[in-house]
């Protein structure tokens, strides 16, 4: 990681990795989408409802690992001021944002015809709904301080504290049996049928990498913004 | 009920906020690339 802390290195890997993240991302997502809608059979209890799993699961696994990505700049800005890091942490909150947010939509659109409700007060939802809360409020705090040319370290200790509520989101479904379902998928198996699982992996990795191009391309257009920035103070120094 | 109206929602709910999202990163990347490129051949 120190290895990429010199800007210019970064923009280097940054600039070909973009193009690949986003065209095999897509072709991995086409072909999960297309697989889980046309391909897979029904589930036995839930019927075609089960279909909205393929965007749903990975949207709240990108939710959270977005966080994670947050906390884990946050850590290497605070410790090691990695120079990068900032940029970052705020290039990766607006995606995680917008995916928690299908998450949210997508699993009210799934809960009213599976659950009868479109939405409930249960530990896995309102965790999650905290969550999507938590971005903004990161968001809105990363533009104030860089607004009043902070150096981001109220914001860094913000995505720290914010990262108590992943293992809460993770552990929800343990610590109160309401309404959302158990642990379908672990590290080891899945209770879900083989025949009906396998456009999963095709979605989670798809929409990750979607996710990995969305955040280079925020990253090298702060640091653009950034490089402007130090040309016209220098010019008008001069 | 049927459950192909909300299969479909929830899935043009998540390709429409993921598009845009892209396209919105996109387009904020070049301008701003743009910019630079133009400061720094300007010199």
């Amino acid at each position: 990681m120190h290895a990429l802390a010199n800007p210019a290195r970064f923009l280097r890997i940054a600039k070909p990795a973009t193009g690949w993240c986003f065209a095999i991302g897509l072709v991995l997502a086409i072909a999960g989408v297309v697989g889980g809608l046309t391909l897979t059979p029904p589930d036995y209890l839930q019927g075609e409802t089960v279909r909205i799993m393929y965007v749903h699961v990975p949207a709240a696994w990108l939710g959270m690992a977005g966080w994670a990505g947050i906390a884990a700049a946050a850590l290497s800005q605070l410790v090691w001021r990695h120079p990068l890091a900032a940029v970052a942490g705020r290039a990766i909150a607006p995606c995680g944002a917008v995916f928690t947010a299908i998450c949210l939509a997508t699993g009210s659109i799934w809960g009213r015809p599976t659950w009868g409700t479109w939405w409930q007060w249960d530990g896995r939802l309102t965790s999650m709904l905290i969550l999507f809360f938590l971005y903004l409020g990161y968001i809105a705090l990363a533009a104030a301080e860089s607004e009043r040319s902070g150096d981001g370290r109220i914001t860094a200790i913000f995505g720290l504290v914010g990262a108590i509520n992943l293992p809460i989101i993770h552990y929800s479904v343990l610590w109160w049996r309401t309404l959302h379902q158990g642990q379908s998928i672990s590290f080891s198996g899945s209770t879900i049928a083989p025949s009906i699982l396998w456009p999963l992996p095709l979605t989670f990795f798809g929409f990750t990498l979607l996710f990995a191009a969305a955040v280079l391309m925020r990253m090298r257009g702060e640091l653009a913004r950034a490089r402007v920035e130090a040309r016209l103070r220098r010019a008008s120094a001069e | 009920m049927n459950p192909w109206p909300f299969v479909i929602a929830a899935y043009a709910i998540a390709l429409v906020a993921t598009a845009g999202l892209l396209l919105a990163s996109f387009v904020s990347m070049r301008r701003a690339e743009a910019k630079a490129d133009s400061l720094r051949n300007r010199k």
